[in-house]
């Protein structure tokens, strides 16, 4: 279990202060763990359900490489980390590089369906999933829709609107004026207040565009949020956490279950960071959000689960 | 005598008038011959590379970037100088800006093209 705290200086906020002002957003709903209820009670949301999901992301199925030894056998373990939780989630989300990217479209279905048959073995049945670049962006997302079905759709699940918005199928990561209309549709049918979740595979603020950690139309997507008072964004791509507000819009990034990256601009290129046998799947795995109550202050706890913390 | 004054004044006055135009246009044939001369620049991109993939650039110099694609569709994105163009196979896409700062700078493939599309980068760097 790793609990780090991992800041982000560009925004000024730590990772608890920032989770607490994101928690009014609803990164609360990631959490569901006990005391949730109450802690909602204290923050004034009426009606609120208790229920937590796990989001999964950058398995890269199919990738090969000295930066993970055990390619062929971390998505299993996460699996296992996920069946292995001590409460059932009530769904799970990959966000995006189920597969790593192969040229031979025939290789590129035979690593989706591999994929598909491990994660078949996860004990939640309501899975949602939607492409990363390394799955679709060769084919306009072709293979993908095959296996998995639209790229970009919305669900709802005890009060809460959840959005999914595919920036990679143009291998230009772009949104597109067409997908971008039927948000702008979807989202009015929602009230001021709705409590949205948006999840995406690239980040949709400029994070680090000279490693193309962007998405190229992506701040109209923001735009058209913005007037929703509770937007959170959960998305993949960066292989590692990263938080960061918009306006009142929070951005939480994922772990990646292949490797992790750098900081952003912390080093030239974006090579991914080596293997560390001392410390096996470091930087790999899921993360839990549990809210803490108290008397007049709520805080949360991020716990990080090491895919190699499960018992395999 | 006065006229002869006078005509004498008018004359050097045109005389002055006059130098002074063409001083003039000499200096503004200077200012032309000293502006800067946009260099000219050709990138070629292939997977999953730039080349060159160091350019050279001066502060203040007009460049002209001239990009194609050897293989797939790519892009060339410089987000410190706030320019892109794609980059395809059989176009050549012309790129002009002015570096308005010293430094190093990263520029990358903003389309995706495969799994080595992560590394596909370079750096102008202005002096």
């Amino acid at each position: 279990m790793n609990n780090g705290i991992n800041n982000d200086p560009g925004n000024g906020v730590d990772r608890r202060g920032f989770l607490r002002l994101a928690g009014l957003g609803g990164v609360i709903f990631a959490s569901g763990l006990s005391g949730w209820a109450a802690a909602a009670d204290s923050m004034g949301v009426a009606g609120a359900e208790d229920f937590f999901f796990v989001q999964l992301s950058d398995t890269h199925w199919g990738f090969e490489g000295d930066v993970n030894p055990d390619a062929k056998g971390t998505l299993q373990k996460a699996v296992a980390t996920v069946n292995g939780l001590e409460q059932v989630p009530d769904f799970i989300v990959f966000t995006g590089d189920l597969t790593h990217t192969t040229d031979d479209p025939r290789e590129r279905r035979q690593r989706l369906a591999q994929f598909r048959d491990i994660v078949a073995a996860l004990k939640v049945k309501t899975v949602y999933y939607m492409p990363g670049e390394h799955d679709a962006a060769l084919d306009n997302g072709k293979a993908y829709q095959e296996f998995f079905g639209k790229t970009h759709y919305t669900f709802d699940h005890k009060g809460v609107h959840f959005i999914v918005l595919d920036n990679v199928t143009d291998p230009a990561a772009r949104i597109g004026d067409e997908q971008l209309a039927w948000l702008a549709a979807d989202l009015k049918q929602q009230p001021a207040d709705a409590r949205i979740v948006v999840f995406t595979h690239r980040p949709l603020f400029d994070l680090y565009p000279q490693w193309d950690w962007a998405t190229r139309d992506g701040a109209k997507a923001v735009e058209l949020l913005m007037p929703y008072s509770n937007v959170t964004v959960f998305y993949g791509h960066i292989h590692q956490e990263n938080h960061h507000m918009t306006g009142h819009i929070a951005h939480h990034s994922a772990k990646s279950l292949i490797f992790p990256l750098p900081a952003p601009g912390s080093q030239p290129k974006r090579t991914p960071l080596a293997w560390d046998a001392a410390h096996p799947y470091q930087g790999l795995g899921v993360r839990t959000v549990k809210p803490e109550p108290r008397p007049r202050n709520t805080e949360y706890t991020l716990n990080e689960l090491a895919v190699g913390a499960a018992k395999s | 005598m006065s006229v002869n004054t006078n005509d004498k004044k008018v004359d050097a006055k045109r005389r002055l008038l006059l130098a002074g135009c063409a001083a003039g246009g000499l200096g503004v044939m200077a200012i032309a011959v000293a502006q800067p001369k946009d260099r000219v620049i050709k990138v070629t991109a292939k997977r999953f590379d730039f080349s060159p993939s160091v350019i050279p650039l001066k502060r203040g110099v007009p460049v002209i970037l001239e990009l194609t694609s050897l293989d797939i569709p790519m892009g060339f994105n410089a987000p410190d100088f706030g320019v892109r163009a794609d980059m395809v196979p059989g176009k050549v896409a012309k790129l002009r800006f002015i570096p308005d700062k010293t430094g190093e700078f990263t520029f990358y493939c903003d389309i995706f093209c495969g799994s080595g599309h992560e590394s596909m980068s370079g750096s102008l760097v202005v002096t």
